[in-house]
């Protein structure tokens, strides 16, 4: 081993310029496939944040108003939803919806927490809109509203991350505290993470308690519904129309009134997002097999030089009584170790020009105006295991890049080497 | 030692060159043999063939009772490392080893430790007097001094035969006088050398000359006596 580290000292030196130039190649390649990956990962993230916190399958039903008269009432009714429309999604869907949580909110209620306040409206939910909502699945502390909270009629309340930064001072030691809510004591029960770039967070509250509280009426704002099977939008408008056409008995409306109730579906817009996403992938991965590509023919171009340049020292070589093997063995030696520790250079840099970029750049936003902003970048870094990948491909290239003409110059006659140059 | 029997080649770039037209020559230990002829008679490729450098058409040859036929690349390798010397007339050393690397190498093709290598290398440069060049590159060698530093790495191994292609072909012939007194010392300590030259006076500082000519054996010639072509047709060794 030694022998050859040795014997490639003295070639590496022999042809510095050469050996600096594979280099750069090499480094130059890794180095743009991971700040390309970087950069792409930062708009795939930016675009995730978009997205907003709904999880797929969810359809959410809202109460409209109608758009013609039937049987004697007149256009222009405002349809609101309630138990019935639950029982409708639960039991005459012939099991498309799976679970249903009537959403109903109350607005302008000041939070107060010590001297700290914040005016939001509260969400009321019921427990299974766990599965319908990540703010509610995924937190970062505590629970989320759970049956017994909805049987005994808690006051619990489940915040965003920023919402008890805001009032708690920090989310970490905010579960358990007490928040006065419009006069009412709740207790802040989970916390989930910032998700939307919107500024006003949902507070959630359970559907039980809401209704003790502040209203008997049971009206819902909207249904979300945990749907099955229901995929595509041909899918998703068969769902719709057979709802309407049941709940338009009970609100008495036209079964054809799509006015009356509208449906939003989040799979029809996870399905444009990740269409979305899918192209950004895939042009990364063409750019990045690109430019992994480019490099690799840097190596394979220079390694061809060299054994081509080296074919009369390895005809000395075979005169003297080396075996092809340790032939070989120098010339993919050589390759392995300029790639690695080049491409090792390149990868160095590249994660420190995308954490530069994310240090600079890592919260881009646009601000929409009315609509808020809504981030363009954000975390732009790539992940430790994709870098190493890129660097054992580009090694694995460059081994292969010399064993060619390795195998090549290995395989002729030593006279015919000898008579190279 | 070296036994070859109706050796033909053909070398086939294009049209049909038959180089060697059935060679029967054996060399038995301890001779000291040249091999003479003209440009195309064919002296560099039997060297060749020799060396196991190059491949042969149909015939017998065998080194040491080995027979040279299908030998596969690691066992070639082998036989030229531990049985064969090579000098050649543009010396081929590594441009970018010094003198003392050169002469170790083959040692390293036997897996010699480095120190051990090196140490018997500067023994062999030393015998040849070049123990202060040992560091200096090829480039920084005179022609004289780097075929001394070929003949050490020739010895180094100490193989059952050294074989020499123009050892003195670029050389002047003052330089080309001590590598052939060098060669003929060595062979008086009894190692088996051929030398392929045109060079008369290189032909007949050997005690055997092999007449080659149009790929057939024209003569073989005693020449213990070294009076072959001395002084009478040219006198100096150039």
């Amino acid at each position: 081993m030694r022998d050859t580290l040795e014997e490639l000292y003295s070639t590496l030196r022999r042809s510095k310029l050469r050996t600096t130039l594979t280099g750069i190649s090499v480094s130059t390649g890794i180095f743009l496939l991971i700040v390309l990956l970087g950069a792409g990962n930062g708009i795939i993230h930016a675009f995730s944040n978009m997205a907003g916190s709904m999880v797929l399958d969810v359809m959410s039903v809202y109460g409209g108003a109608t758009s013609k008269p039937y049987h004697g009432l007149n256009a222009g009714r405002v349809i609101q939803l309630d138990d019935r429309d639950i029982d409708i999604a639960l039991h005459n869907m012939s099991g498309q919806a799976t679970a249903a949580s009537g959403t109903s909110s109350k607005d302008n209620i000041t939070l107060r927490l010590g001297s700290s306040t914040l005016s939001r409206s509260l969400t009321a939910v019921d427990p299974s809109y766990v599965k319908m909502d990540r703010n509610a699945s995924d937190l970062i502390a505590g629970r989320f509203i759970d049956p017994l909270d909805s049987a005994e009629r808690r006051r619990v309340m489940v915040l965003s991350k920023q919402d008890a930064e805001a009032l708690a001072g920090s989310w970490e030691s905010a579960v358990g505290r007490y928040i006065n809510a419009g006069g009412v004591m709740y207790m802040i029960a989970g916390i989930y993470p910032n998700r939307s770039m919107s500024d006003n967070k949902s507070v959630y509250i359970p559907l039980s308690t809401y209704k003790a509280l502040y209203g008997s009426e049971h009206h819902y704002d909207n249904i979300s519904l945990k749907t099955r099977g229901v995929v595509s939008s041909k899918d998703v408008d068969l769902f719709a129309t057979r709802f309407r056409g049941i709940s338009s008995g009970i609100h008495q409306f036209a079964p054809d009134d799509e006015n009356a109730i509208f449906m939003w579906n989040t799979t029809t817009g996870a399905e444009e997002t990740n269409k979305a996403l899918t192209i950004i992938r895939t042009a990364l991965w063409i750019i990045g097999l690109l430019t992994l590509i480019s490099g690799i023919v840097g190596i394979s171009n220079i390694m061809l030089i060299t054994v081509k340049e080296r074919t009369h020292e390895f005809g000395i070589r075979k005169a003297l009584g080396a075996r092809p093997a340790q032939i070989l063995r120098t010339v993919v030696t050589e390759s392995i170790i300029i790639t690695t520790i080049f491409g090792y250079i390149g990868l160095v840099l590249g994660v420190v020009a995308t954490e530069c970029l994310n240090y600079f750049g890592g919260q881009s936003t646009v601000n929409l105006g009315e609509a808020g902003n809504i981030t363009v970048f954000s975390d732009p870094t790539v992940d430790f295991a994709t870098a190493i990948e890129a660097l054992i491909v580009m090694i694995l290239a460059g081994v292969t890049a010399g064993l060619i003409p390795a195998f090549k110059a290995v395989r002729i006659k030593p006279i015919e080497a000898l008579r190279a140059e | 030692m070296i036994h070859l029997k109706d050796i033909n080649k053909t070398y086939d770039s294009g049209t049909k060159l038959h180089v060697l037209k059935g060679i029967s020559l054996d060399v038995n230990d301890g001779e000291f043999v040249s091999i003479m002829g003209a440009s195309g008679s064919g002296k560099s490729t039997l060297l060749n063939i020799m060396g196991i450098l190059d491949s042969y058409d149909s015939g017998e040859y065998s080194i040491d009772g080995v027979e040279i036929r299908n030998l596969s690349e690691n066992r070639a390798a082998e036989i030229r490392n531990k049985m064969i010397g090579f000098i050649f007339q543009s010396f081929n050393l590594i441009s970018f080893k010094n003198a003392m690397e050169n002469v170790a190498l083959p040692l390293m093709y036997q897996g010699v430790g480095r120190k051990r290598r090196n140490a018997l290398a500067m023994e062999y440069l030393d015998r040849l007097g070049l123990k202060d060049h040992a560091t200096h590159l090829p480039s920084e060698l005179s022609g004289g001094q780097k075929q001394r530093v070929a003949i050490a790495r020739a010895m180094i191994t100490h193989p059952r035969i050294i074989l020499a292609d123009e050892p003195t072909g670029a050389l002047d012939s003052h330089t080309s006088l001590e590598v052939m007194q060098l060669l003929r010392r060595l062979n008086e300590e009894g190692m088996t050398i051929v030398v392929v030259t045109h060079e008369s006076g290189v032909a007949n500082m050997t005690n055997k000359i092999v007449h080659l000519k149009d790929g057939v054996i024209e003569s073989v010639e005693d020449n213990v006596h070294h009076d072959a072509s001395l002084y009478g047709r040219g006198g100096l060794m150039k």
